[in-house]
């Protein structure tokens, strides 16, 4: 049942992005009260925009982990990020997330939804964007507590910032990393209470981070439930990691390189 | 169409004829280079032009790991391109990441016999029981093929390489990244002049990479590289010597009822490839095929879709990564027919005379042995007709990113994940 559930939300996110006009926030309230009655509600434009935003980003996050990323591949989701962000904040939508979701609207996230206008805002004015251990201080005196739903904007907020600067660096990627780490330390530290010590803690911390980052998403949206793992079932989804060692695996011995069948 | 087909090891990921089409030479994901050789015509079988066998197998590339940046490089072979043959031995260009070599395919069926100082097995004889002389002969010996590295061009790539391509002047060749092309020549291996340089000052403002690049093949002076936003830039090296600023630039507008968060990345060309003519352009990008007159910029003089009814699964393709693949397109010899790849094992063609187009599947499962391809059909919505595929039973792990078409006869070359598959046209 949770199958057909996540199919059929996977389907109707990929309707709503298809239309591609820009829709006023107060639009995403009417759909849901208004044609599909008796269907689960679709997910406002708002929250579906939230969705791709963070899948976005997690996706950055990757594949800054996997051994080279792909260049094409970062700066394309790179882009896309920087679409929805400029959209979020020219629409001033980031507003309505904090009313339509299901939690209560706290301090908190206004503050943190009120640093991501600020860092765009600051990028379109073209002033200098304060580096990542001043930028980290502000967000960290700004919180009053911690509560989950403030950490799973954290990433969102925190981590655009800093893979804009970082995540091109290939020529020097012990720096980087060491940004990256450094980046990652604060947002998981704060996150799960533990401060990792070596490299593979963090790698570690950082594959069970995918699967927070998605059962908070959907924690907050309960009442529409995004579904992406279960929409994942219909088309398999390997990652790049995955094939890798598929491939590695399958290759026997170099004798036996290629097979020849052919039909008669 | 018969078909003949080879399972390989390891994934392949490039594929490509000879210029005679007697050679296709196909690279894998572990380095290999595996050419099949067409079988020589068999004169009492009129029906069926000869098959293509295992030629020669050799490993271009071995993994690397650049200590610099603590970084594996991979040793899969991005491109392979022929050289024009012109003496017995044959010489084609393989590329990973980041080294181009240049191999030497050669024959020998021959070998000396009849040394002085050497027994038949190698050892060497004592020379005090040597009494007589004699001259070396050839003897003939079963056919070997040898591959050697003629070449190596290291060291000039920062990025990933993805694309190189032979200039008609047969002594140059372009080598291009994600951010830079640079110009060999097939001589000098320690030097390399770079044409292109996109990367910005400050890489926090890298928006756009190169996606593909390919000389004309006509004009030794002219190329094009396209792009991840949807661009082509035709470039003329005679301008100057460093050819930012390019001579035209085509792209197409967009389309603004189309318009979502995917546009850009769905725009994204992932290939681009000249007519044989020269006078057109062929780019893929994730949902078409555009054929450009290279005399005008502003639009396709025609756009073919591949796959349109993938454009309501945007999200979930984004999510999955499939979005992200590239997928190559291939001219048939008289520019006629265009053929690209899709998911589900289909290959798609389009004639661009009649504008009819075909949609087969390479499988063994669904297709009988020397039976005639059958045509397959992508349901996208409503009620599904017999035989029809529907979207939502897609296998997106199945995808055909390389295909290939024989310079002068219908015989084309289609790579799955791990097979190569080989159709001809039946003809009389």
């Amino acid at each position: 049942m949770g199958e057909e559930e996540g199919l059929h939300q996977t389907q109707l996110l990929d309707t709503m992005f298809v239309r591609g006009l820009k829709r006023k926030c107060f639009d995403g309230e009417e759909d849901i009260e208004g044609t599909l009655a008796g269907i689960k509600a679709i997910p406002s434009y708002n929250l579906q925009r939230q969705s791709l935003l963070d899948m976005s980003l997690v996706k950055l996050q990757l594949c800054h982990m996997l051994v080279e990323p792909n260049l094409c591949r970062s700066v394309l989701i790179a882009n896309t990020v920087r679409q929805i962000q400029e959209e979020m904040t020219q629409d001033g939508t980031w507003q309505m997330i904090n009313t339509q979701s299901t939690g209560q609207a706290s301090l908190d996230r206004l503050v943190s939804t009120d640093i991501l206008c600020r860092s765009s805002r600051e990028q379109a004015e073209g002033k200098h964007v304060p580096g990542y251990t001043t930028f980290n201080k502000d967000f960290e005196g700004d919180q009053a507590q911690d509560s989950s739903e403030t950490m799973s904007t954290a990433p969102s907020v925190q981590v655009p910032r800093n893979l804009q600067s970082n995540v091109w660096e290939m020529e020097n990627p012990q720096e980087n990393k060491g940004n990256f780490q450094k980046s990652l330390d604060q947002i998981f530290e704060t996150l799960e209470n533990k401060s990792p010590n070596s490299v593979e803690d963090l790698f570690s911390e950082v594959d069970n981070s995918y699967y927070d980052l998605d059962t908070m998403l959907t924690g907050m949206m309960s009442n529409s439930k995004m579904g992406h793992c279960d929409g994942l079932e219909t088309f398999s989804s390997p990652t790049a990691t995955a094939s890798n060692s598929n491939c590695k695996s399958d290759l026997n011995e170099l004798d036996h390189i290629v097979e020849i069948l052919v039909e008669s | 169409m018969t078909e003949c087909s080879a399972r390989f090891a390891d994934i392949i990921s490039t594929v490509e004829f000879n210029h005679s089409g007697e050679l296709l030479a196909t690279g894998d994901k572990g380095g290999r280079v595996v050419i099949f050789q067409q079988e020589q015509e068999n004169k009492t079988q009129s029906h069926s032009r000869g098959e293509y066998n295992v030629y020669s197998t050799f490993q271009s590339h071995e993994p690397e790991f650049d200590y610099l940046k603590s970084l594996e490089i991979e040793e899969k072979i991005n491109k392979i391109r022929w050289l024009p043959q012109k003496n017995a031995a044959q010489f084609l260009l393989s590329t990973n990441d980041k080294t181009i070599k240049l191999w030497k395919i050669s024959e020998r069926d021959k070998r000396p016999e009849g040394y002085n100082l050497k027994e038949e097995d190698g050892r060497y004889r004592d020379p005090t029981t040597v009494t007589t002389l004699r001259v070396p002969v050839f003897r003939p010996m079963d056919l070997m093929v040898e591959a050697s590295p003629r070449r190596i061009f290291a060291n000039a790539h920062t990025y990933h390489i993805n694309s190189i391509s032979i200039n008609s002047d047969y002594e140059t060749y372009l080598s291009a990244d994600d951010l830079r092309i640079n110009l060999w020549h097939l001589e000098i291996t320690d030097r390399s002049f770079n044409i292109v340089d996109i990367k910005p000052a400050n890489m926090e403002e890298l928006t756009e990479v190169i996606t593909a690049a390919e000389f004309h093949p006509n004009s030794c002076n002219t190329f094009v590289y396209s792009s991840s936003k949807g661009t082509i830039r035709l470039c003329d090296m005679r301008a100057s010597a460093l050819c930012d600023r390019h001579s035209k630039l085509f792209e197409e507008p967009e389309d603004p009822s189309n318009r979502s968060f995917f546009s850009e990345i769905i725009s994204s060309i992932s290939d681009v490839k000249f007519s044989h003519s020269g006078r057109y352009m062929m780019t893929r990008d994730y949902l078409s095929v555009k054929i450009w007159d290279l005399n005008m910029e502003n639009r396709p003089v025609e756009t073919y879709q591949v796959h349109e009814y993938l454009r309501s699964k945007l999200c979930s393709l984004y999510e999955n990564d499939c979005i992200f693949d590239k997928f190559e397109c291939c001219w048939n010899g008289s520019d006629s027919i265009v053929m690209t790849g899709s998911y589900n094992n289909f290959f798609r063609m389009f004639d661009r005379n009649t504008k009819r187009d075909i949609t087969l599947e390479a499988s063994r499962e669904n297709n009988k042995p020397r039976t005639v391809l059958k045509p397959r059909k992508v349901c996208a919505s409503g009620k599904r007709k017999k035989d029809e595929i529907s979207v939502d039973s897609l296998d997106f792990n199945k995808k055909i990113l390389h295909t290939a078409w024989h310079p002068k006869e219908n015989i084309i070359a289609v790579a799955t994940t791990n097979n190569l598959y080989i159709f001809q046209d039946k003809m009389n």
